[in-house]
């Protein structure tokens, strides 16, 4: 069943929602016993990248999630801030991330290019994606469109690992895939049809 | 590229939904989860919903209600209503709400702003500011006003909603009373004003009568928040509660002349 991580940061019941409403078994992960029986993990987070980190540090959940992911190669999916926890370190804050993608979270504010922009880039953008990715193996024909809502962005060190990206004064990378890790910067879970597709994508071959 | 949010705005009153005109004359349009569901079928941007009663009435926000909304709604969704601390704002995000607004309680006192911020992060922090023409013969200008426009803000508009941007608000939404119900187009010379005015994503509210309304906006303003209440729940000139909105390709024709424009 796919584990939900649940440490207190992030919209735990949408995607639960999502997820039963896709006839695809799922429930919350509070502690690392829950963990057990996880054949995916989805990691999602909000708000500010060290608050995330340390929610996480201290769930006590952080040493069981290292050995599933990085030893039994349990698929996961970091959305927003999980995302950013994929890299080794973010703009945002002093603690590290978890490092499973190589790559650091940086600020539109501190690029001269996108700085003059609105922030937070908020709304619906369009994906370029990377079609042999496996979270767009099927049901991408059509240009997809998914909601942001964040200030800081993944910068992938290996751009062989980025999945998609999108446009926002410059292109910027919104979905990292290094094996059976994933990340989306955007909101899979409050994107309409596209968005479902991804989670769904995600179950069948993340 | 990103392109502008079409939001529809839907007012709780008596835990129903209704829709005003200038604040005024409340006419019930339905059951608030019910529309939610429409609203998920026809993929909406985002949805704003906004208790016009907790604050009027000094009572916290229906957190029951806006669980089950959370739990229905499969767009982004923006609650306000009787938002008083940030404690409240990280209740409501913890449902699943990805914005929380604020207006009369951080006009009163903008740290509200700060402190929300750093319990939810600033994307989540929408300031409204219920914007009308002056009243009173001889008066010039516009003035801020709140608890359903029973009260008014002494501060210039613009000024204010700058200085609740600093304060820590993500977005700022200008809902034009004025305008409210009367479904003949945004005010569209102050909108831009607001817009230039600001660093952060704006919506307005307030006038959309017609989709050409919402195009109108999005071809003056560039990538802008486009919210309408009647338009999206009324249908006719006599005003016959029928929920609808744009289909996708509409909604990108809409919002097509906007792009390049910025982002």
């Amino acid at each position: 069943m796919i584990r939900i991580i649940d440490y207190g940061v992030g919209n735990i019941q949408a995607f639960l929602t999502l997820f039963k409403r896709s006839g695809i078994s799922a429930a919350k992960a509070s502690a690392a016993d829950d963990l057990q029986d996880a054949t995916r993990l989805v990691l999602p987070g909000v708000g500010h990248f060290d608050h995330a980190m340390q929610r996480l540090n201290d769930s006590g959940m952080k040493p069981e999630l290292e050995r599933l992911v990085l030893q039994e190669s349990v698929p996961v999916i970091g959305i927003c801030v999980g995302m950013q926890m994929l890299a080794d370190s973010s703009d945002e804050g002093t603690l590290p991330g978890l490092g499973w993608v190589p790559g650091r979270v940086k600020s539109f504010a501190s690029d001269p290019v996108t700085a003059g922009l609105p922030m937070p880039h908020m709304g619906w953008n369009t994906l370029n994606i990377k079609p042999s990715s496996s979270l767009f193996q099927s049901g991408f024909d059509d240009e997809p469109q998914f909601y942001f809502l964040h200030s800081y962005y993944f910068d992938a060190k290996d751009k062989s690992d980025v999945a998609a990206s999108a446009h926002y004064g410059a292109d910027f990378d919104v979905v990292v895939s290094r094996g059976h890790i994933h990340g989306v910067q955007c909101h899979p879970e409050k994107s309409h049809h596209w968005g479902v597709q991804l989670l769904k994508n995600f179950a069948e071959f993340g | 590229m990103l392109r502008s949010r079409i939001i529809p705005c839907l007012l709780l009153h008596d835990g129903g939904l209704v829709k005003t005109q200038n604040f005024k004359d409340a006419k019930y349009v339905g059951d608030p989860i019910n529309a939610v569901k429409i609203f998920n079928e026809k993929e909406a941007d985002e949805l704003m919903v906004l208790d016009i009663d907790a604050s009027v009435k000094g009572v916290e926000p229906d957190f029951k209600l806006i669980e089950k909304l959370a739990a229905e709604c499969r767009m982004p969704l923006c609650y306000g209503g009787g938002v008083s601390c940030a404690e409240q704002a990280a209740k409501i995000v913890a449902m699943g709400v990805e914005k929380v607004a604020v207006s009369a309680a951080a006009i009163e006192n903008p740290v509200l702003l700060t402190e929300m911020a750093a319990a939810v992060g600033r994307q989540s922090v929408v300031a409204v500011l219920d914007v009308r023409k002056k009243k009173g013969f001889f008066s010039k200008g516009s003035e801020v006003c709140t608890h359903n426009a029973t009260r008014v803000v002494k501060q210039d508009p613009i000024t204010l909603a700058r200085s609740l941007q600093d304060a820590g608000a993500g977005e700022i939404v200008v809902n034009f009373v004025d305008h409210d119900g009367m479904m003949q187009g945004y005010e569209l010379d102050y909108a831009s004003e607001f817009k230039q005015a600001l660093s952060v994503p704006v919506t307005f509210l307030g006038g959309a009568g017609t989709l050409d309304h919402i195009s109108q906006l999005v071809q003056r303003l560039g990538v802008v928040g486009a919210a309408a209440g009647s338009l999206f729940v009324f249908k006719g000139k006599y005003r016959a509660v029928l929920i609808n909105y744009p289909n996708p390709q509409k909604k990108l024709d809409l919002c097509r002349d906007a792009v390049g424009i910025n982002g």
